[in-house]
């Protein structure tokens, strides 16, 4: 094929170099580990229930985390869905002042998520290694954490990024990726907050 | 301004720019820079994939060995060759090696290198998580084989129950190594799965619909999206296994509200899957190889795809078929039956379709074809013996003896090993450019084939009489003496036949007949191009018109032009009609991914030891990160103007 005179069937020069959701590769990686997380959750979550069937008394011995922290927390996540859903637009429309705008804020509220997570650790009640219901907390709390500081690191990096000379219109697609990828943290903790909340206090 | 000024100037291809120079400007800007540094920074998706291939081989050379080791300890009664605990740590290792560092790897590193050509496009999506994926694979099977050299191997079966492996009965680090190799090795995997998934949605050539992927990668895309959601199970539960036994959690212990069985749920919730993850791209070799050799398209490519997509489904139904031991609820133990039972259909429908496509066919019985119908043969036998197994009175009387490390073989290597084998007679060109030799690749399969029923078939019969699997030695006077014997003898011949395969590797990358672009006059993408491939695997991206496009395009398929030269640029196309959609750069070269993969090594083995290595090692790893994704230059020159 490489050698005799090749069949020109069409020309793509004028398609476009960059592109934003579904369109983009990056958009479809960012779904990919989002499965992946999402069954991580939801497997720890299983395992939550699987230990709770096995158990007499549920939380044995110890009181359900107080609901203060997270409660606070799901309030401010659902809250920061707005600012996440503007960033996500400007992004869209590659309006870079705005952008800047919505991803300062943005990453003030990631980092107030995460002082008011060190909080709810505080206030769980129990401790890892008192019993198998103590490990549960520990670990969906844990696991969750650990999605808040990658996105809110993401974030920062991102904003710092957005006001360097590396402006491109791939950024703009970045910060999209990273819009949804905050919608899956905060989507996330609205099945958490009611198994480490509400689950012990019905049953 | 003459012509050739003018085309300096150009920086896309088409009719302007003539082939050669096509060919030498994305050969610049596409070709890995020289040295070690380029080898470290490599992000091209067939250097990763050769790597991936050969280190896999390494893997499954060491775990052979220990296999032979294992034979010539059980050859006879009562021998001494191996102590109880080394013996219990070789099975481990050999399991362990065998499926977490061989057969999941190796399917990816066919899948690595050959979907990006096969869908026709310049490179796999995200490259650098591609070349991170391999780094930490690498690293996890080091540390396990250098654990094991230590003498810290892992020594609680390649599925590391609890409670045997938890804190209490496993004292020391051995099980934590097992538990952190998997953390290693799931990493890698889910990163090839993301790619994976990526490359065959959105990087497809023009006009390669649905209907026109081919079958090794519908296998492949299967198996990513199997991977996508039973991997996170096993990570899941080994982290649960290190936490109780670093910082005293209690998942698993019965006394503080654990529970042991959680473990084997979770871990055949992938484990599962698994043999699955690892027979869909075997089945993707037959699919691509037997019309190759029968010289006629492939027989129901519907039907095949459909059996592939339920596989998929059905292989998650079945975890507890591995439990059936542990007591359930019958009710639930008739429903697992069932469903265990109804894999058997999607995997009837595929070799009805693949012995109609040679019946129909004119087969040429060159080595691949050869591995392919070994393959049906052992394949059918194994089966047998797992109908069987998923009927629960069975299963609990054969429970633990060898009939069940007779069955996985079966499976195993008949499902995967010989049709692996048939892959590499087959694509060996594409990968080196020379061809194996035919008369030493019909050695190869005459041993493999008589040496693994040999050695395989007596373990049905040994474990229907009573032998129990893991047992390091055994009295005279029981009736196993001769089958064993004979199994061990098996295994030496099969040993044989993976030495002819090694000689003939070893001579045909020097002598071998040079191999053209379509050697085996072949239908798909990857062989309308050089072998091997250039670095940008096609000068034009080629258009796509029907599912065997090089039968059906005899004089040279149709292409497209407007991709840039000077810059690394990939074709993104739609998801169901691959319509031409976006030009997107592709990134570069880059040695952050191996530094990543390096800080990820450091946390991961210093969290056997010390649960701060998390804290701490998280520090250089978002350093790597950083440096990963931080942009290299000020932005891309613009696009030129003149065409
Ligand atoms: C190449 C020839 C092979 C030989 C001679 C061989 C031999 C054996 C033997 C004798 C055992 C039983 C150990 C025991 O229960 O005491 C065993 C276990 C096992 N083998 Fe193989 N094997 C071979 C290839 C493979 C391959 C290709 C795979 C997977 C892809 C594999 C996977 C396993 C697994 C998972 C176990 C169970 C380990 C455990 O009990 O934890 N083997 N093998």
């Amino acid at each position: 094929m490489n050698n005799g005179a090749p069949r020109f069937a069409a020309d793509l020069a004028h398609l476009p170099t960059s592109a934003h959701g579904p369109r983009a590769t990056t958009w479809w990686g960012t779904l990919g580990f989002i499965l992946i997380e999402a069954t991580g959750f939801a497997l720890a979550a299983a395992a939550y229930f699987y230990l709770m069937g096995q158990t007499e008394t549920w939380p044995p011995g110890q009181s359900p985390p107080d609901w203060l922290w997270g409660t606070l927390q799901l309030v401010l996540m659902l809250a920061s869905l707005w600012p996440n859903w503007w960033t996500d637009r400007v992004a869209h429309a590659d309006d870079l002042r705005k952008v800047r705008i919505g991803l300062v804020v943005m990453s003030a509220v990631g980092l107030l998520t995460l002082v008011v997570r060190a909080f709810e650790f505080g206030a769980l009640n129990c401790r890892w290694d008192d019993n198998a219901y103590g490990s549960m907390v520990w670990v969906l709390l844990g696991l969750h954490a650990v999605h808040l500081i990658t996105d809110v690191g993401d974030t920062l990096v991102l904003t710092v990024l957005m006001f360097t000379k590396h402006v491109e219109p791939r950024r703009f697609t970045d910060v999209t990726d990273n819009c949804v990828y905050w919608n899956f943290v905060v989507a996330a903790w609205v099945p958490l907050w009611a198994l480490l909340y509400v689950v012990p206090r019905l049953v | 301004m003459s012509a050739r000024d003018a085309s300096r100037f150009i920086r896309r291809d088409g009719p302007s720019l003539g082939e050669a120079e096509t060919h030498a400007r994305l050969e610049r800007t596409w070709a890995t820079p020289p040295g070690l540094w380029g080898w470290l920074s490599s992000v091209d998706h067939k250097q990763v994939g050769r790597r991936y291939i050969v280190t896999a081989f390494v893997f499954f050379l060491l775990a052979g060995l220990l296999a032979l080791a294992m034979r010539m300890q059980l050859a006879g009664p009562n021998q001494t060759l191996l102590t109880p605990d080394r013996y219990n740590q070789i099975f481990t290792m050999h399991g362990t090696t065998m499926m977490f560092l061989f057969a999941v790897p190796v399917m990816e590193a066919f899948a690595i290198y050959l979907v990006p050509l096969m869908v026709g496009t310049r490179a796999i999506a995200f490259p650098r998580l591609n070349a991170f994926s391999y780094w930490v694979y690498l690293a996890g099977g080091v540390m396990l084989w250098v654990a094991f050299i230590l003498n810290v191997g892992p020594d609680v079966g390649w599925f590391s129950y609890v409670p045997l492996s938890g804190p209490q009965f496993s004292p020391g680090k051995r099980a934590d190594f097992w538990a952190q190799m998997v953390t290693f090795t799931e990493v890698a995997a889910l990163a090839v799965a993301v790619e994976i998934i990526v490359t065959v949605l959105k990087q497809r050539a023009p006009g390669m619909s649905l209907n026109r992927i081919p079958l090794f990668v519908w296998g492949q895309l299967v198996t990513s999206f199997m991977v996508v959601f039973a991997m996170p199970a096993v990570m899941v539960s080994s982290s649960m296994l290190i936490m109780d036994r670093l910082i005293g959690t209690h998942f698993f212990n019965p006394a503080e509200g654990g529970d042991a069985l959680l473990w084997q749920h979770l871990f055949w919730f992938f484990g599962h899957p698994e043999v699955y993850i690892i027979f869909l791209p075997a089945t993707g070799f037959v699919s691509s190889i037997l019309p190759t050799f029968a010289r006629r398209p492939i027989f129901g490519y519907t039907a095949l795809v459909l059996a592939l997509v339920a596989t998929g489904f059905l292989g998650f139904g079945l975890w507890v078929h591995h439990m059936f031991a542990t007591g359930l609820p019958h009710l639930g133990n008739s429903f697992y039956t069932a469903a265990s039972m109804a894999i058997a259909i999607p995997s009837g429908i595929q070799i009805f379709c693949w012995l109609a496509t040679l019946w129909d066919g004119r087969p040429r019985f060159a080595t691949p074809l050869l591995f392919v119908i070994g393959f049906i043969v052992i394949f059918v036998l194994g089966g047998l013996s797992g109908i069987m197994l998923a009927s629960v009175p069975i299963d609990s009387q054969v429970h633990d003896t060898y009939f069940v490390v007779a069955h996985f073989h079966y499976v195993l290597i008949g499902g995967a090993v010989f049709p692996l084998f048939g892959a590499i007679y087959y694509w060996f060109p594409k990968f080196t450019g020379r061809m194996l030799s035919e008369r030493a690749g019909a050695w190869n399969f005459g041993l493999f084939f008589v040496g693994f029923n040999i050695a395989f078939f007596p373990m049905h019969i040994l474990g229907l009489i009573g032998m129990p699997r893991r047992v390091y030695s055994y009295p005279a006077g029981l009736g196993w003496d001769d089958l064993n014997l004979l199994s061990t003898a098996g295994a030496v011949i099969l040993a044989a036949g993976v030495l002819v395969f090694l000689g003939n590797v070893w001579h045909s990358l020097k002598h071998g007949l040079v191999a053209d672009d379509n050697p085996w006059g072949a239908a798909t993408l990857e062989w309308a191009t050089a072998s091997p491939p250039p670095s940008f695997n096609f000068v034009h991206i080629p258009v796509v018109t029907g599912s065997n496009p090089l039968w059906e395009e005899a004089d040279g398929l149709p292409v497209v032009s407007g991709l840039r030269v000077d810059q690394r640029e990939l074709l993104l196309t739609s998801v169901v009609d691959a319509a031409p959609e976006v030009r997107e750069p592709s990134p570069e070269p880059s040695i952050w991914p191996l530094l990543s993969a390096l800080a990820v090594t450091i946390l991961f083995i210093g969290s056997i030891f010390t649960p701060w290595a998390v804290v701490w090692g998280s520090i250089p790893l978002a350093v790597g990160l950083i440096g990963w994704f931080w942009p290299k230059s000020a932005p891309d020159t613009p696009e030129p103007v003149i065409e």
